[in-house]
């Protein structure tokens, strides 16, 4: 950075980095049946039994400017926060990772999973005093389907149709079974918002949630009251709810530091230890599906060949980027994006180690491995520096790696899926099939690795359809063993979520499936005095 | 040659210490392979190791040794500095001149485009160049003499005009004396003092400008070390009292002061002034 | 004087049209970016269905040309449009940001323009004095500093440790003016460390180079005392450098600060260009490039015209 009657500086990428860290993680919905790791690093924060009243003041490192109050287009995790303060969606995920009912009150799949029967809480007031029914429902989700801009889209293509009976029970229609569609139906996106004429007003702010729109100014400040006639009664504790966007991680720190705000997400790694043993603060981290990878395009030389994919992987000491990278804060993967805590997790397969002989050894089969890693910080925090420690280990088996450091502004459009090989960050998805359907069957949209294979793809649907667990198990198995033998993405680690609060700051047990319990923490979390 | 021996050795105090420093950082910057104890990308051991015999400075957040980064970065950093520095003062010192010899039409255009460059935020415009024309070496250095560049432009026009419409300018123009002849015997010597005084600090703003830049991603590629950018990866520790940003940020800071001091004397006997230092 | 009326109305009339240019740049600069608003928005959910229906909604399909024509025939009539991004009008926007930006900017231009010459002749008073040589050397090492790195020490010191400010300096309208002096003071101070040391030497480097000219040094042989000879005959006639130095710093404390606004929370102006540039709603960088070029266009102006008035010369070119 500098100064100068020059300029004005970074933090572009500050944003950058934010806002794609949670696009990335956005199609996800979290764990599904499995717990979130919880791991606390100075004290417990667990406390009590609630107590109400109090302003609760977040420091947030997501929000920009150009945010909108518009359900397609929440893309970091200040709006993600916004949302879930002020709306509410059919499911929501809780401590242990499963899928529970919020405005449905019950739902049932019948049909081989084909059709899906809502039955929705009864006596629920919007913000604007409409009492929920069938109808804004249809509406809310019809606001992501058909002609619209939201990433929700596809998610919802598995939708045909959706009617309502009476004015508490919508029924979907999908194109095949899902067992898992609750999971999709609750995603962040659709928020339930009420409709007129069948249609929602996205920008309106009115909302079923936890706290009413009291004052929003994007990318600076969110204030919300609490909502009085909330639907749950043993949640949002606090009479006010106030967030600010904190980009800068020292300046968060620092709001906590000097009390400024009561809780901050994403606690600078580096120095994470230091700030837990500060007098009065709390750090705390959650495990999840987050992870970070090095996608090759297997459709471009030299990465068209096993062999070179094969001599990086084996290139490549994980555990020191988990140490320098991450600073602990995650543990290492094993090539392919299935997270230790998701159901079906290959805990058998053997774990791919930092070996030069075997990296010589493909390497020569390839004939030699000289490439380029491209790689900016918008892909994740410390990318630029996890490609320099790669370049070094590979350096090592006589594997010659150049780093590129590609500007923040415009890395996913301009990076991402089109230099031949680079850094990514994904937040996972909270079941197999949604992960491998997302970014590794042969020509889906985001399989950024460009791979195609045709025993995995036959898997995938064989999968999809099982219903026995143990032949899923073993059907999962094997996929990720393809993905990590012939795949064409490095998995070097799974990284935690780091949060901080002062003390008064309590909670039950957390949800992993977003940072801060699950984007919830201002309606599950309370002061202990 | 033992004029300028003479002269050196009549400087003050502080225009010594500052050459002396100038001298060093350019020795170690020359023989940095062979100073420095360790590779410039070597990874060694732990992230922020204390400081130890093995490590003087201890180690950087990947684990190599400080004090050879610091002594790369003064090889990767100078060198870059001070092309463009000296770039930015031709260019922009030049036209500068120009612009106030000449006046009129001439001075109108000039400045007028040196209003269009300066008024697009710096780093704004150099996200458009470099994103659109790519990072490579002669691009960012091109990108930051232009605009360090206007910044000369409008001290040394300002300074020149007052020189411009003096008595004995207007003689040599009525003499018939060439444009580059005027700027160089008459308007030049008399506007020294004033662009001396600016490269001392602009000479700073570039270091800084290119780790500004290096947190955009369009600065230097890595693991080449740069000092703008060790004081940037490890500036969150400042927070918690542990100095070790202090260091790469006081070898800029020692380097600037230096110059300064160094510019301070020129700047003295530039100006006639015979009082003693 | 009226000359100096007939040169500033030209420079308006030119600065209108450097503005236009700065329109054009800014404009097609952006649009050459990689990506738009639209896929910026959407991101990993950006299919080329989902981005074509956005950019429909948003009147991205209308070539980049069109729209820009559509920006300057709403800028004639004084609308500066809404941001593409939340439709929100980009004057109020605008507003409350630039009204931040500038009290912040004023408040450490308050401080630090005094403060720097008052050092800067006191400097050139007491050359190559041991109060010269500190002077110099604090102000030179605290710009040898990155500033988000001394607003980290300032905040270590002054809000952690002695916990005299807040950490943040998040304002909102409700506060009073003493209150947002208050929050403010940090980074205020900050800037001022920032600037100061630019402005004053060149203060001093100006003053110095005119103290050999015969006309000081006739006023020395007259036996004036030199604090009066360098205030009324050096000072006078070094303004032009001074002022020229001074118009590039006010203009920094404006345009430059994203720094300074990101580490402590305030909500400025800068901000809003860079969060802009970055998702390319090109209506809000136009505005915010529009009114930090006029910033720099009117400085400037400001600066040019005080070195024609100090040196009478200058009024009447050939």
């Amino acid at each position: 950075m500098k100064k100068t009657q020059i300029n004005n500086k970074p933090l572009i990428l500050g944003r950058q980095v934010s806002r794609r860290d949670f696009i990335r993680g956005s199609a996800a919905l979290g764990i599904a049946g499995t717990t979130a790791g919880l791991l606390t690093m100075s004290g417990s924060a667990f406390a009590a039994t609630p107590h109400r009243g109090g302003r609760l003041r977040a420091g947030i490192a997501h929000g920009s400017t150009t945010d909108s109050l518009d359900p397609a287009t929440y893309e970091n995790g200040f709006m993600s926060n916004v949302n879930y303060s002020i709306q509410n969606h059919l499911g929501e995920v809780d401590s242990t990772g499963a899928m529970v009912p919020e405005l449905a009150e019950s739902w049932e799949a019948t049909n081989g999973a084909q059709t899906w029967v809502v039955n929705l809480r009864q006596g629920v007031e919007f913000s604007n005093g409409k009492t929920l029914d069938a109808d804004d429902v249809i509406a809310s989700f019809q606001h992501h389907m058909g002609e619209t801009k939201s990433p929700a889209k596809s998610l919802l293509e598995q939708v045909t149709s959706m009617r309502k009976d009476g004015n508490n029970r919508v029924i979907f229609e999908l194109s095949g079974g899902n067992a898992d569609f609750m999971f999709v139906a609750s995603d962040y996106h659709v928020a339930i918002k009420p409709s007129k004429d069948g249609k929602i007003d996205p920008t309106d702010g009115v909302g079923t949630g936890p706290y009413t729109l009291s004052e929003f100014e994007p990318g600076v400040r969110f204030l919300g009251k609490r909502n009085a006639n909330y639907f749950k009664s043993d949640r949002a504790w606090f009479d006010e709810f106030e967030m600010l966007s904190i980009v800068d991680p020292t300046a968060r720190t620092n709001a906590l530091a000097t009390v400024e705000v009561d809780t901050i997400d994403r606690v600078d790694l580096k120095t994470a230890h230091l700030l837990a043993r500060k007098q009065g603060i709390n750090v705390e981290e959650t495990t999840g599906t987050k992870h970070y990878t090095f996608p090759m395009r297997t459709d471009t030389a030299p990465f068209d060949d096993n062999n070179v994919r094969l001599a990086l992987k084996y290139a490549l000491k994980r555990e020191e980027l988990v140490e320098k990278v991450l600073y602990g804060h995650g543990t290492i993967g094993n090539d392919h994006p299935i997270a230790p805590i998701n159901q079906f997790h290959a805990a058998t397969l053997p774990q791919r180690q930092y070996d030069l002989d075997k990296a010589r050894f493909y390497a020569k089969k390839a004939g030699g491995v000289k490439v380029q890693l491209s790689a900016a910080d918008a892909a994740f925090p410390g990318a630029v520096d996890a490609a320099v420690l790669y370049q070094e280990h590979a350096a090592a088996a006589g594997i010659e790696i150049e780093v590129i450091r590609e500007p923040n502004d415009g890395y996913w459009s301009n990076v991402w899926m089109n230099k031949p090989w680079g850094a990514c960050y994904w937040g996972g998805r909270p079941t197999e099939d949604w992960m491998f359907s997302t970014a590794y069957m042969g020509g889906a949209s985001w399989n950024d690795t460009f791979w195609q294979h045709d025993r995995f793809d036959e898997l995938l649907l064989l999968g999809r359809a099982e219903t026995n667990q143990d032949t899923r198990r073993s059907i999962y198995y094997e996929m990720q063993q393809i993905v990590s033998d012939e795949g064409g993405v490095v998995v070097p680690m799974f990284a935690n979520y780091v949060f901080a609060s002062v003390e008064k700051v309590s909670h039950g047990a957390l949800a992993g499936n977003w940072d801060m319990d699950g984007n919830k923490f201002f309606e599950r979390w309370w002061f202990a005095f | 040659m033992n004029n300028m021996f003479k002269t050196l050795s009549s400087a003050p105090l502080s225009a010594k210490f500052g050459m002396i420093v100038i001298f060093t950082y350019l020795v170690v910057a020359v023989f940095a392979p062979l100073i420095a104890p360790y590779g410039e990308r070597e990874i060694l051991g732990r992230a922020y190791e204390l400081w130890s015999s093995e490590y003087p400075l201890g180690t950087d957040n990947l684990g190599r040794d400080m004090l050879s980064r610091l002594i790369y970065g003064a090889r990767n950093t100078l060198g870059l500095t001070l092309t463009i520095t000296v770039l930015a003062f031709l260019l922009g010192g030049i036209l500068g001149m120009i612009a106030a010899a000449l006046g009129g039409w001439v001075d109108q255009i000039l400045s007028r485009i040196v209003d269009v460059f300066m008024a697009i935020p710096s780093l704004i415009f150099a996200l458009l160049i470099l994103s659109i024309f790519g990072t490579s070496m002669p691009y960012l250095i091109a990108t930051i003499v232009v605009l360090d560049a206007t910044r000369v432009f409008r001290i040394a026009r300002a300074t020149a005009m007052n020189v411009a419409v003096m008595d004995y300018v207007e003689v040599a123009r009525l003499r018939g004396e060439k444009l580059g002849w005027v700027i160089r015997k008459e308007i030049l010597p008399n506007i020294t003092a004033p662009l001396l005084a600016e490269f001392g600090l602009r000479f700073c703003f570039v270091f800084l400008f290119i780790s500004a830049l290096s947190f955009l991603g369009l600065g230097i590629q890595p693991p080449t070390a740069d000092w703008g950018s060790m004081v940037r990866d490890s500036s969150t520790l400042i927070s918690y009292g542990d100095v070790t940003p202090l260091i790469p940020a006081g070898a800029i800071a020692l380097l600037t002061v230096a110059v300064n001091f160094v510019v301070d004397w020129m700047l003295h006997r530039s100006s006639g002034l015979k009082d003693v230092s | 004087m009226q000359h100096i009326l007939k040169i500033i109305a030209q420079r308006l009339a030119l600065g209108l049209l450097t503005l236009f240019a700065i329109s054009l740049i800014i404009t097609f600069g952006v649009e050459l970016l990689p990506g738009d608003l639209a896929q910026a928005i959407l991101g990993q959910g950006a299919t080329p269905e989902t981005v074509r229906v956005f950019r429909l909604e948003l009147g991205l399909d209308k070539p980049p040309y069109l729209r820009y024509l559509d920006w300057l025939g709403g800028m004639a009539t004084g609308d500066m449009g809404v941001s593409l991004s939340n439709k929100r009008q980009i004057s109020e926007l605008i507003g409350m940001r630039l009204s931040n930006t500038l009290f912040l900017g004023g408040f450490a231009a308050l401080i630090a323009i005094p403060l720097a010459l008052t050092l800067g002749i006191l400097a050139a008073l007491y050359r190559n004095s041991l109060f010269d040589r500190t002077i110099n050397t604090v102000t030179i090492t605290s710009i040898s500093f990155p500033e988000f790195f001394i607003a980290y020490v300032l905040i270590l010191f002054f809000a952690i440790n002695l916990g005299w400010f807040p950490g943040i300096s998040n304002i909102s309208s409700e506060l009073s003016l003493g209150d947002r002096l208050y929050r403010t003071l940090l980074p205020a101070a900050t800037l001022t460390l920032v600037c100061v040391a630019h402005m004053m030497r060149m203060t001093r480097a100006s003053i110095i180079n005119l103290l050999a000219s015969p006309y000081i040094e006739m006023a020395r042989l007259k036996g004036i005392k030199p604090m009066r000879i360098i205030m009324r005959h050096a000072l006078p006639n070094a303004l032009a450098p001074i002022v020229n130095v001074i118009a590039l710093n006010l203009a920094y404390l404006v345009v430059g600060v994203v720094i300074v606004e990101v580490v402590f929370v305030y909500p400025g102006l800068g901000q809003l260009l860079v969060d802009s540039v970055s998702k390319r709603d090109v209506p809000v960088v136009q505005a915010c490039s529009m009114i930090f070029a006029s910033v720099y266009i009117l400085l400037n102006l400001f600066a040019d015209i005080v070195s024609i008035i100090t040196n009478p010369r200058l009024l009447y070119p050939r």
